[in-house]
């Protein structure tokens, strides 16, 4: 289980704009374990999706990859030409997007478009792929395999097809999966399904999994270890016990403290006041502490690094044995 | 997808009867046809006779029911002027047109899709700015102006390519053919290029469009995370279904090639049914004329027809939907 598959350090992405450069990821660092999910949260614009683009190699330009390294079982591949790096994609890493209804070829049999991709990465025959189709599509969960996998995208419905978005990101074998909210589009009752057969998928295979969501709820259920993403940063990571349990980050408490609970139904929901500055305008220091209630000089100044904190890592001031005053 | 296609040609057909009454309409509106065939001391029971067996004395519905029927069987009267059926006539130029028509096609779709898919993939190169500027020229000049200048280099200056006729054409049948002859083939560079420009930026353009529309759908970026070759990504994913609106305009545009076809015809003196059609205007020869509306909106009309048809095959998703509709 300590194997380390995916290890990100100090990842900088930058997009290049009319005025000036803006830094969409600035920092982060986390790994990922043989066999184990992480998950990924964050308000939209944290720089979730970013990161998870980032690993795979597909941040399209005026953005790109600014600092820092990314390493896939100890190879380093953000420096890849992109022949190599397009070698990785589909092969070493799976991903699956949000959007099912299009991210399938409205104009190919899926059967044609999992061939087409076990074809690109293992060396195998029409006939051989075809069947490893049928079987990856068994795997996923649908139906009839044989019958289906002849079935044009259009014919499947929406859970179903990203079931056949999984098959497609799993057919070689791939050491690590990134899912950018997978379950989103998906209504409830098939969310939980999507959700245990990532689960499963990455149980059997000892596949490590990035879940990129802003779903606590889907977190809690999947993952491992979390992450809390908060304006390109990495505000708190740890087991997803823990952090869901004793937040420390009060981005993190926030959040937390915003998912409704049955059992507390006459509570109002805690808000977090205000909301994430723009990629533009992000405060100096740390970058939450225009909404934080425990801000005080040092956060405004000095900018936050991360802190081990029992199992937990936490980018917070409040969490730094030096006084504030000696640090002023 | 039989119901399908019967409901669009049963569509068809009511398009092609209210062209034939505009076509009728025509010989009523543009005096009496009995005046332009006699001279002016022909008396009045002749002219009166001549009427009767022309059937002109016949209440209007009547006529025009004769006119539909004769139209079917691709009867369309005699011609005034050259005083032979018009049907010989449009058939004996037909061919002229339609090879000139199709070569010109050709060209445009042939070099619209390279060139659009060069400018889409390579949008900032030298060459994708030069085809752009290439295309504005394109579909700013008028046809005419392009071919007196293609005549203007390439047939004063430098001699080498006719500036006028078919060359020497092959009997095949009742077809004939500029296609197996060099002088033939040569003459019909000139027109081609001239006929086919117009669509050829239109084609790039919008293959320019689409191409750079469909690389930013997601599931252009799923294949390129699945890995799959820059090749496969371009030529199989995107390229595909940049085509299903390009075929509806390439094929919508034939119709057009053809209508537009008068003008090249004209400049080129390129013995087609523009040509004919121009020459009958001149004449008020007007068999001629409505029978070539009929025959032009039927060419229309077929091709709709056909890329419906074709949409439907290129497109699974349709194909599912139309049989569930019917």
């Amino acid at each position: 289980m300590t194997e380390t598959v995916l290890s990100v350090r100090n990842l900088q992405v930058e997009f290049a704009s009319r005025r000036g450069t803006l830094r969409a990821i600035d920092g982060v660092s986390f790994d990922i374990a043989k066999g184990e999910v992480l998950g990924v949260v964050g308000e939209s614009g944290a720089g979730k999706s970013v990161t998870g683009l980032s690993v795979i190699g597909l941040i399209d330009p005026p953005g790109g990859i600014s600092g820092g390294e990314i390493h896939l079982a100890g190879t380093r591949i953000d420096n890849l030409p992109p022949e190599e790096m397009r070698r990785v994609r589909g092969k070493r890493i799976g991903m699956i997007f949000q959007d099912p209804l299009t991210s399938l070829n409205p104009l190919y049999k899926i059967g044609d478009q999992i061939v087409e991709t076990i074809r690109t990465h293992l060396n195998l025959s029409e006939q051989a792929a075809r069947r490893r189709a049928i079987d990856l599509l068994a795997e996923v969960g649908i139906p009839a395999p044989e019958k289906r996998i002849d079935g044009y995208p259009h014919e499947f419905s929406g859970g179903m097809r990203q079931r056949v978005v999984i098959a497609l990101a799993i057919c070689a074998e791939p050491e690590l999966i990134i899912a950018d909210e997978p379950t989103t589009a998906l209504d409830v009752s098939v969310q939980a399904q999507i959700i245990s057969l990532i689960k499963r998928l990455g149980r059997d295979h000892g596949t490590a999994v990035m879940l990129v969501t802003h779903d606590m709820g889907v977190i809690a259920e999947t993952s491992d270890r979390v992450a809390v993403m908060y304006a390109g940063r990495v505000a708190e990571i740890g087991p997803v016990q823990d952090v869901v349990k004793n937040p420390l980050h009060p981005y993190a408490k926030g959040l937390m403290g915003a998912i409704p609970t049955l059992a507390g139904e006459d509570k109002r929901l805690v808000q977090i006041p205000g909301s994430m500055p723009r990629l533009s305008a992000i405060p100096r220091g740390c970058s939450f502490n225009p909404r934080c209630a425990f801000a005080f000089d040092r956060c405004r100044v000095d900018r936050p690094e991360p802190l081990v904190q029992g199992a937990q890592s936490v980018a917070c001031h409040l969490y730094d044995s030096v006084p504030a005053e000696s640090a002023a | 997808m039989l119901a399908f296609t019967l409901r669009r040609a049963i569509q068809a057909v009511g398009v092609m009867i209210a062209v034939g009454i505009i076509a009728f309409s025509m010989f009523r509106f543009a005096g009496d046809p009995v005046n332009q065939m006699v001279s002016i001391d022909t008396s009045g029971a002749e002219r009166a006779a001549i009427r009767q067996s022309l059937g002109l004395d016949d209440p209007v519905i009547v006529q025009f029911g004769r006119y539909v029927a004769n139209a079917a069987q691709f009867k369309f009267g005699i011609s005034y002027q050259f005083r032979l059926p018009v049907t010989n006539l449009l058939m004996e130029r037909m061919p002229a047109t339609l090879e000139l028509a199709i070569c010109a096609t050709i060209f445009a779709m042939v070099g619209g899709i390279l060139m659009g898919v060069y400018s889409a993939l390579r949008r900032d190169s030298l060459l994708a700015h030069a085809f752009q500027a290439v295309s504005l020229i394109g579909i700013s000049l008028p046809t005419f102006l392009i071919g007196i200048l293609l005549i203007y280099l390439f047939s004063v200056t430098l001699g080498w390519l006719p500036s006028f006729g078919r060359g020497e054409v092959v009997r095949i049948g009742w077809w004939t053919t500029g296609l197996l002859t060099l002088s033939g083939l040569k003459a019909l560079i000139m027109p081609s290029i001239t006929l086919g420009l117009f669509q050829l930026t239109l084609i790039m353009r919008l293959v320019r469009a689409e191409m750079l529309e469909v690389m930013r759908t997601d599931y252009i970026r799923f294949a390129r995370a699945r890995g799959l070759t820059t090749r496969a990504i371009h030529f199989g994913h995107a390229l595909r279904n940049t085509l299903i609106p390009v075929i509806t305009v390439a094929g919508l545009q034939f119709g057009s090639v053809i209508a537009f076809a008068i003008i090249t015809e004209t400049v080129f003196q390129w013995p087609g049914m523009g040509l004919l059609f121009v020459q009958a205007v001149q004449n008020v020869d007007i068999p001629i004329m409505a029978a070539y509306l009929m025959m032009v909106s039927l060419i229309f009309v077929t091709i709709n027809l056909v890329v419906d048809i074709l949409y439907t095959i290129v497109d699974p998703r349709l194909r599912s939907t139309v049989s569930r509709a019917h």
